[in-house]
Formats: C-alpha cells, sequence, structure tokens
C-alpha cells in the first residue's frame, strides 16, 4: 500500500539521470542562483546604476545609492540562506512521509514556530535573536510532531490528504491562538504583522550570523540522512529489509527539517509554498536520488525565495510585496496542479 | 401462509411507534435550541458592561426612548446580535448544506475556500476601492460564486471526488488568505481590528448599514435552501439515486451551490469569515438531534448559538475584546482536530 503511494510521488519524474545531466543542471542552477543575487542587489524600490553596486561591494557608501546597495547585501544573503532551508526541508518531509503534499507550511510546522515565537514574546519577555530561534524550533517540532501523530491514525496511514487536512486544521488553530496572543499587546502587534506575513525584508547581519550555526546543523543532519532516505521511498519493510535503522533514519531526517524549517521561520516567518515547489521541480531535473535532490533543492530554493523577493520588490514600486505572499501565488496553484495529477486512490 | 395486512405486523407497529418518538423527539431538540438562541439573543442585549433590564430593552425594540439605554443597546448591541445571529445562520446553514451535497464534513465553506474568496473580495473592494455596503456584497458574492465555481472545476476529473475538492479548496483558500493580508498590508493606516474582521471574522464596530444586507440574503436564500431539503437529501444518496427518486439533479444543484454561496458571501461581506462556524454548525447539529431529518434547520440554529456565545464570551470573559472569529477559532480547532482523529480511526470518509 506504502509502495504504490510513493510510486504516484514523482510519476513524471525520472528515476535516474546520467552524471552528466546533473552535473549540467547543478551549473545551471548556480548560474541562477549568482544571477538573481546580483539582480537582487541592483534592483529595488530605488534605482541604481551598475556602477554603484560595483563601488558598494568595494565596500563604499558614501551615496545614497551605494548606501542602498549595502543594504541589500545582508537581505541578499538571508533569502539565499532560508530559501534553501526552506527548500531542503520541504524535500526531507516529502521523503520521510512519503507525501508529495508535505510542505512545512501546509503542515502547519511553521505555525507552530510562530505561535512559540509571539508567546515567548509576549509572555516571557525574549527579545534575542537567539532565543527566538531555539524557541521556534521546539514550537516547529512540537507541532510537526502533532501533526504527524493526527494525521497518520488509522487505516492507510499518512496519506496526504489526512496530513494536509490535519496540517491545515492545526495550521488554522494556531492563527487563531497566534491571534488570540498577539491582540492584547499593540506594541508587539505592529511588528508582528510584518513577520507573520514572511518576508526578507528587515534582515541584519546579526540576524545572518544568529541563524547561520542552526541551518548548517540542519543541513548536515538532512545530508546524512539522505542515503537512507533512498530507501525509505521503497517502504519501511523494504528500507528495514535493506539494513537501515527506519525509526532513527527518520527521527534523524525529520529532526533536520524541523531545525531548518524553524530557524528559518524564526527570522523569516511563515513562509509557505517553498517545500513544496521545489523539490517537486527539482525532481523532473534530477531524479528521485535524494544525494543529488538535496543539494538541489537547497539551490533551488535560494533561487526561488531570492527571485521572489526581487520581483516583490519591483513590481509594486515604491512599496514592496513581501516574499511570504508571492510564494503562496506561485506556490498554490502548484499545489493545486499537483492534487489534480494525483490519482484518487493514492489520495 | 397468507400475508398478514399492511400495518399490521408488530415489526411495522414497533418502526412506526420508533418514528414517531424519533420525530418528535427531533422537533423537542430543535425547539430547545430555538430557545436557547433566543435567550442568548436577549442576554446579549440586556447584559454587559451596564446590564438593562428586559423591559427597557423590549421598550428600545418597540422604538421608545429610554435615556442610556436608546443608545447602548438600540445603536451598539442590537446591530451586533442581529448580526451575530444572522451571519451564524447563515454560515451554518450553508456550511451544512455544503457538507450533505459532498457527502463530506470537511467540504464546508471555510475549509475549500469559499469563505476565503468572500473575505479577499469584500477587504479588496474595501481597501483598494473604497467601496462601502452592498457594493461590497456584490462584490463578495461574484467572488465566492466564482471560487465555487473554479475549486469545482479544477476538481472534476470524470466525475468530482470529494477528498480532490477538499485539497483543491484548501490550496485555493491559502492563496486567498495571503491575497488579504497583502491588501491588508498595503491599506494606509494599519487598523488591526479592521484587518482582523477580513482574516477571521469580527462583530466589533457593527451598525445596520452591514447588518440590514444579511438579513435580507437571510429573509430571501433561506427559503429557497429549505424549500429544496428533500431534494438535497436525496442528493445526498448520490446522484443516481437521486434521479431515480425523481429529483432534478443538475438543477437542484445548481439553485443549492447559488443559495448557499450566496448566504456565505452576505455573512462574510458583513462580519468576515467567522472561523469554523460553517465547518462545525453541521457535525454538531448532527450530534444533537441525529441524522434522521434534514439538519438544514437545526445547523443554523448552532451556528446562531455559536456566534452569538463567542462573541459575548469575546468581549466580556477576558481583560481584552477579542473579536468573535479568534474565540471559535480557539474553541473549534480542537473540535475539528478531534473530528479529524475520529474519522481517521473509524477509517471513514477520509
Amino acid at each position: 500500500m506504502t509502495a504504490t503511494q510513493t510510486l504516484s510521488v514523482p510519476n513524471t519524474a525520472p528515476v535516474r539521470r546520467s552524471a552528466r545531466v546533473r552535473v549540467t543542471w547543478l551549473l545551471v542552477l548556480a548560474a541562477v542562483l549568482l544571477a538573481v543575487m546580483t539582480a537582487s542587489l541592483a534592483f529595488g524600490s530605488r534605482d541604481v546604476a551598475w556602477s554603484d553596486v560595483w563601488s558598494a561591494l568595494g565596500g563604499a557608501d558614501q551615496t545614497l545609492e551605494e548606501a542602498s546597495v549595502t543594504k541589500r547585501v545582508p537581505r541578499t544573503l538571508l533569502a539565499v540562506v532560508v530559501g534553501a532551508a526552506l527548500g531542503v526541508s520541504g524535500t526531507v518531509m516529502q521523503g520521510v512521509t512519503r507525501n508529495p503534499l508535505a510542505d512545512p507550511g501546509i503542515l502547519g510546522v511553521n505555525m507552530g514556530a510562530s505561535l512559540a515565537v509571539v508567546t515567548a514574546i509576549a509572555h516571557f519577555g525574549l527579545a534575542s535573536a537567539s532565543g527566538y530561534i531555539w524557541v521556534a524550533m521546539t514550537g516547529a517540532a512540537l507541532t510537526a510532531g502533532f501533526v504527524y501523530t493526527v494525521g497518520s491514525l488509522g487505516r492507510g496511514g499518512a496519506t496526504p490528504l489526512k496530513l494536509a487536512l490535519a496540517g491545515a486544521a492545526i495550521s488554522a488553530a494556531l492563527a487563531s491562538l497566534v491571534s488570540a496572543v498577539v491582540l492584547p499587546r499593540n506594541d508587539i502587534s505592529d511588528t508582528f504583522r510584518l513577520w507573520q506575513i514572511g518576508g526578507v525584508g528587515g534582515a541584519s547581519y546579526s540576524q545572518l550570523g544568529s541563524v547561520v550555526p542552526f541551518l548548517a546543523a540542519g543541513f548536515l543532519l538532512c545530508l546524512a540522512s539522505a542515503r537512507a532516505l533512498n530507501s525509505l521511498a521503497l517502504g519501511d519493510d523494504l528500507a528495514a529489509g535493506l539494513g537501515e535503522r527506519v525509526a532513527l533514519v527518520r527521527a534523524t531526517s525529520a529532526l533536520g527539517a524541523v531545525v531548518l524549517c524553524g530557524a528559518s521561520t524564526a527570522v523569516a516567518g511563515p513562509i509557505a509554498f517553498v517545500g513544496l515547489l521545489v523539490p517537486h521541480t527539482c525532481r523532473l531535473l534530477v531524479g528521485v536520488d535524494h544525494r543529488w535532490l538535496l543539494p538541489f533543492a537547497a539551490l533551488g530554493g535560494a533561487v526561488l525565495l531570492t527571485a521572489a523577493d526581487v520581483v516583490g520588490r519591483v513590481v509594486a514600486r515604491p512599496s514592496e510585496i513581501d516574499v511570504g505572499i508571492l510564494t503562496a501565488i506561485i506556490g498554490a496553484p502548484f499545489f493545486i496542479h499537483i492534487v489534480r495529477r494525483q490519482k484518487v486512490r493514492s489520495l | 401462509m397468507s400475508a398478514p395486512a399492511v400495518g399490521d405486523t408488530p415489526t411495522l407497529r414497533t418502526v412506526t411507534r420508533t418514528r414517531v418518538r424519533g420525530a418528535y423527539r427531533r422537533r423537542l431538540l430543535v425547539l430547545t435550541l430555538l430557545v436557547l438562541v433566543v435567550a442568548a439573543f436577549v442576554t446579549t442585549l440586556m447584559a454587559g458592561h451596564t446590564f438593562y433590564p428586559a423591559h427597557d430593552v423590549l421598550r428600545v425594540i418597540m422604538g421608545d426612548d429610554v435615556p442610556g439605554a436608546s443608545f447602548t443597546v438600540g445603536r451598539l448591541r442590537l446591530p451586533r446580535a442581529v448580526l451575530a445571529l444572522t451571519a451564524g445562520f447563515s454560515f451554518g446553514i450553508a456550511g451544512v448544506t455544503f457538507q450533505t451535497m459532498l457527502r463530506n464534513p470537511l467540504a464546508s465553506p471555510d475549509i475549500i475556500g469559499i469563505s476565503a474568496g468572500a473575505s479577499a473580495a469584500a477587504a479588496v473592494a474595501i481597501v483598494t476601492f473604497s467601496l462601502s455596503g452592498t457594493e461590497v456584497s456584490a462584490v463578495a458574492i461574484a467572488a465566492a460564486l466564482g471560487v465555487a465555481l473554479l475549486v469545482y472545476t479544477l476538481a472534476f476529473r470524470d466525475g468530482v471526488a470529494g477528498t480532490r475538492l477538499i485539497l483543491i479548496g484548501i490550496g485555493m483558500a491559502a492563496l486567498l488568505d495571503s491575497l488579504t493580508s497583502y491588501v491588508l498590508s498595503q491599506a494606509g493606516e494599519w487598523d488591526l481590528q479592521e484587518a482582523m474582521r477580513w482574516l477571521t471574522g469580527s462583530l466589533n464596530g457593527t451598525t445596520w448599514e452591514e447588518t440590514v444586507p444579511a438579513v435580507l440574503a437571510v429573509l430571501v436564500l433561506v427559503p429557497v435552501l429549505l424549500s429544496r431539503a428533500r431534494d438535497l437529501s436525496a442528493l445526498s444518496l448520490g446522484d443516481d439515486t437521486a434521479s431515480a427518486l425523481g429529483v432534478r439533479v443538475e438543477r437542484t444543484r445548481v439553485v443549492v451551490i447559488v443559495a448557499a454561496v450566496g448566504l456565505i458571501a452576505f455573512a462574510t461581506a458583513a462580519a468576515g469569515p467567522i472561523a469554523f462556524v460553517a465547518f462545525l454548525s453541521g457535525p454538531i447539529a448532527a450530534r444533537l438531534v441525529g441524522t434522521g431529518g434534514s439538519l438544514l434547520v437545526p445547523a443554523g440554529l448552532v451556528g446562531a448559538l455559536l456566534v452569538l456565545v463567542a462573541d459575548f464570551t469575546g468581549q466580556y470573559a477576558f481583560d481584552t475584546r477579542y473579536p468573535v472569529g479568534v474565540v471559535t477559532g480557539v474553541l473549534g480547532a480542537p473540535y475539528l482536530v478531534y473530528l479529524i482523529v475520529r474519522t481517521n480511526r473509524a477509517g471513514g470518509s477520509l
């Protein structure tokens, strides 16, 4: 039963790609990432000349143009790392749950992190960025465990429908709790409003510094379980037969995924659908081998989030559209597309 | 062995007696619900930061000028309580209509994105285009119908599978919610109360201007729905059975969908998408009165009761005044999770 579900996940994705194809795509993606990063430095609500970009990168911030480019540097870096984290996190969640609809946003994990953070700010006077991260990760982990438990009760285990529903329901519940915590406090509701939509606009180097160690740990955990995730895709029984310690693999990779999305939620707010879009697209490029898929997902997530951030800055000038909104606008139709492609039975 | 005359077997007599008793019990329960709704309605009018005795409230409703009460009850509490009643009834009855028609408790308008569509449209109309009153209702109903049609079309592939429809609806709701957030974040001045109305539903600052269209919608559309109650129950047996029973399936479906979506849209344009009321009322009503007959009226009453009680609780039970949607959200979500758990356990329609 689980095996048929697995097969339906990448039903148009090739199982293997030749090494040359993979390396080519890897290089292409890396080049695209460089391009969008450059675009992220060059475009924004203020027009700057390319010469200003270069001089600002050289350390100058005399003119207004150079100063605004300097301000775009941490923002770009944050978009890159958060995008990469969400891409990898989504890929691992889809692998662990064998569920094509898994995504930190859809499963409510982001909202769990949000609730933990606002509760800590409102009731425990939490103010430091690294404190946010710990709290967010705890919230994310608890929610992930709860959603998975609710979604996997009953016949057929954690089917996509049950997981997505449990996620949506719990997400809605947590959103109500978040409002209940935030509403009485005008002082935090204003900062919270920006954070809740999900964006990288307020990035700073100190934020980056505090989040990068967590993200690095998360990436390592995920990469370490890449091979085991391949076996897990065959179903628990087969994976055990291949010598994997299924429970351990699940726990490690899920921990990695939760660390990644919890930490990125702490700095960028709940950004949905990146973890859904990226793995599906990357599977089309490189096939289903997680050892290749994870690095691709990291690059792809970075490209998607940075590009979305640039687009959000350019289309609504002089104001901005937060990345969280843009990813939902791109991601939700994609989600619908995946649902439509699935056979009813495998839902 | 000759067959005994119809109506004379002991079995048949037992069946008849049970049915009659069931119908009696049902009527009693619906009546109790009605009494509770009226009691809640009257309580919200009387109680608050200042208490007004029942005869004062009655005099205000009759149009007399009572110092103090005329303003507090007549201008503040009455429109609010009427809107709570109407919106709750609309959400409840429209929710159970969808749940019955699509044969799935999760297929309620607030889960499959219809309320989110109405809400996003209303927010755009008010914030971006500065519309008001009936224009907002019109935009909301157009958007809600559009979303309903879109979700239905997207889910259609050799017939509509309930699960696919629900998942597509969840995706649609996510998209529309983020649109709402965007519109609200672009509003010149961030008004949290106004934002809460479009995000989770709120009755704060309700005036007659918002309430009247919703009341009219109930007066027009509820009779339409009720006139189709029997056909709707037949539809829940499946299209083939329904048409064998003499129901014009497609026509009934169109009429019922338009009426239910209309109720949702008008209520949402006035009070926002009050969280989970459409979803919860049907299952609660089924628990209370049993699934023997039409659930339309019981679900509507449950919805009205939910909104009245939740709004009163949100206003006075805590230090802060919480909008009604936050209260129903916090109360309703565990029930939703419980329903999912129970359905999963039973291996039911999921």
